[in-house]
């Protein structure tokens, strides 16, 4: 069961290490510089889910690519297991995107595919791993369709099964339901949760959901306004699969609330800054 | 419905065209009469005379095509993959697919010749930039999303080309080969009605110039029928590479 190990992280559980990590867009003294993150530190377990939530533009995306390697960093260095990232790391590290990262001329199987076919993995075994992981996503039917016939919750499912028929140990989403409603996103966090806890991977993903957060993270890693860091990382104490009936108790709720005070501070200086909103 | 209509403005014409030389008293030098160039039409194919004519254009058009659909998407992808190259080539190649570069034919001529090198030469030239351009937007117009997403999968250069960037940039490098392959297709018979040996321009103009009105109407017809057959045979190609 996930959950009982997650708030200890010591040395060779952790999955990932990041270490003083801060990053800037543009050079100093540039019109377009931006600090994006400024120095963070953290550690993600071996099997845990964590939540990264924030204001707009704190750093939490920009971290969760710094993380796979999509990003280099300005200042500081992280490692997955014993190796430092330096560059993408696909055999450990598969990402679910927004939305838009489905190739709208493959088919859903052929987009499955095509992460393997990167890896060199052989026709045969391509396609077994692919019929699995839609099978796993609920999209066994939809294997001959393209992205562009599906709705919005069926793209990222299958994106998430182009994610898991790599299989890593890690995955990074990046606001996976970002873009769908608000039914789509609570059905599909919990088939999510159902699914997760069966694959015991190390997860960590970016919303703007507070609810979404407490449902499916083992921790939640709350930003502070730009240029963000951790301010302050909660656990959730509740094991996997994730029940509807979680989403209503009290302990639920509490968390939440907790989120939203820890949050609020930290949104209303980004609206200031960025809108010059004030009270 | 609108087919319908199509072929009922062709027949329009083609009734108008008949009044005119049978009861309008229009001049059989200026426009001869319909039933007088189907008889030539029939006598040109029949006697295999557009053969030569029809080889010499269409080789033209061939050789001009490969020129510039392999030098345009070469030179329109590596323009592509350098922010800084596409944003100082880009405006330079749209300026000078705007220059009527038929107007250059003479420099055409005295450096190729009148036969069919120089024609080969222009009508590369000019549907150069179409082809160019629009790779350079295909390549160019690539979403992000998809090279990050590929190379979070562990890509490899030649991979991304492959699988991403290519189908990716497709439709649109495929629009600008059909254009370029029409634009090189008139700027051959304008060029060889202007000054040529040899090829359907040139006899064209020849027969005018011979006051043989209803044989050169017939050319006339059936160079249209070939630029028509042509056009419809790269856009269904158009298409199907849009598909694959």
């Amino acid at each position: 069961m996930r959950g009982d190990d997650v708030v200890a992280t010591s040395e060779e559980h952790a999955a990932i290490r990041v270490s003083s990590v801060a990053h800037e867009f543009g050079e100093e003294g540039d019109a377009r510089h931006v600090r994006a993150l400024a120095e963070t530190s953290l550690e993600v377990a071996r099997g845990e889910l964590l939540a990264l939530i924030g204001p707009s533009g704190c750093g939490k995306s920009t971290l969760l690519n710094i993380m796979g390697g999509l990003l280099a960093p300005s200042r500081g260095t992280v490692q997955v297991g014993a190796e430092q990232v330096r560059g993408p790391l696909p055999r450990s590290i598969a990402y679910v995107f927004q939305e838009n990262a489905l190739f709208p001329w493959s088919t859903v199987r052929e987009n499955v595919e095509l992460g393997m076919t990167f890896q060199g993995v052989p026709a045969a075994e391509r396609e077994a791993r692919a019929r699995k992981a839609l099978q796993a996503v609920g999209l066994a039917d939809f294997a001959e369709h393209y992205p562009g016939q599906l709705s919005g919750g069926m793209r990222q499912r299958a994106a998430l099964a182009r994610a898991l028929s790599l299989d890593t140990g890690i995955l990074l989403m990046d606001e996976p339901f970002g873009a769908l409603d608000e039914q789509t996103r609570m059905v599909l966090g919990e088939d999510l949760s159902v699914l997760l806890a069966n694959e015991r991977k190390t997860i960590v993903f970016v919303t703007h959901s507070l609810g979404e957060a407490v449902f499916l993270a083992d921790r939640v890693a709350v930003f502070s306004a730009r240029p963000g860091t951790v301010k302050q990382i909660i656990a959730v104490d509740e094991p996997h699969p994730r029940r509807p009936q979680f989403m209503t108790s009290a302990k639920f709720h509490a968390l939440r609330d907790r989120l939203y005070s820890l949050l609020h501070d930290e949104i209303r200086k980004t609206m200031e800054e960025t809108y010059g909103v004030r009270r | 419905m609108s087919r319908v209509v199509q072929a009922g403005f062709v027949l329009a014409v083609l009734a108008l065209w008949y009044l005119a030389t049978e009861y309008w008293g229009v001049s059989g030098l200026l426009l001869p009469k319909p039933a007088a160039v189907l008889r030539e039409l029939t006598d040109v194919i029949r006697t295999g005379e557009f053969v030569a004519d029809l080889r010499i254009t269409l080789g033209e058009l061939a050789a001009a095509f490969v020129l510039s659909a392999t030098g345009g998407t070469a030179l329109g992808y590596l323009v592509s993959r350098s922010q800084y190259w596409t944003r100082t080539l880009e405006p330079l190649i749209s300026a000078a697919y705007a220059i009527p570069i038929i107007l250059f034919l003479p420099l055409y001529v005295l450096f190729f010749g009148l036969g069919p090198a120089s024609k080969i030469a222009l009508g590369a030239t000019i549907s150069f930039f179409p082809v160019a351009l629009s790779t350079v937007a295909g390549f160019g117009g690539v979403e992000r999303m998809y090279t990050v997403a590929a190379r979070s999968m562990g890509c490899s250069g030649y991979q991304l080309f492959r699988w991403v960037l290519l189908p990716a940039a497709l439709p649109v490098i495929l629009t600008g080969l059909r254009m370029g392959f029409t634009v090189a297709l008139l700027s051959i018979l304008g060029a060889e009605t202007l000054s040529s040996v040899s090829g359907l321009g040139h006899r064209i103009v020849s027969l005018g110039e011979n006051m043989a009105m209803a044989r050169m109407f017939a050319y006339i017809v059936f160079a249209v029928a070939i630029a028509a057959s042509l056009n419809a045979i790269v856009s269904w190609l158009e298409a199907r590479g849009r598909r694959a």
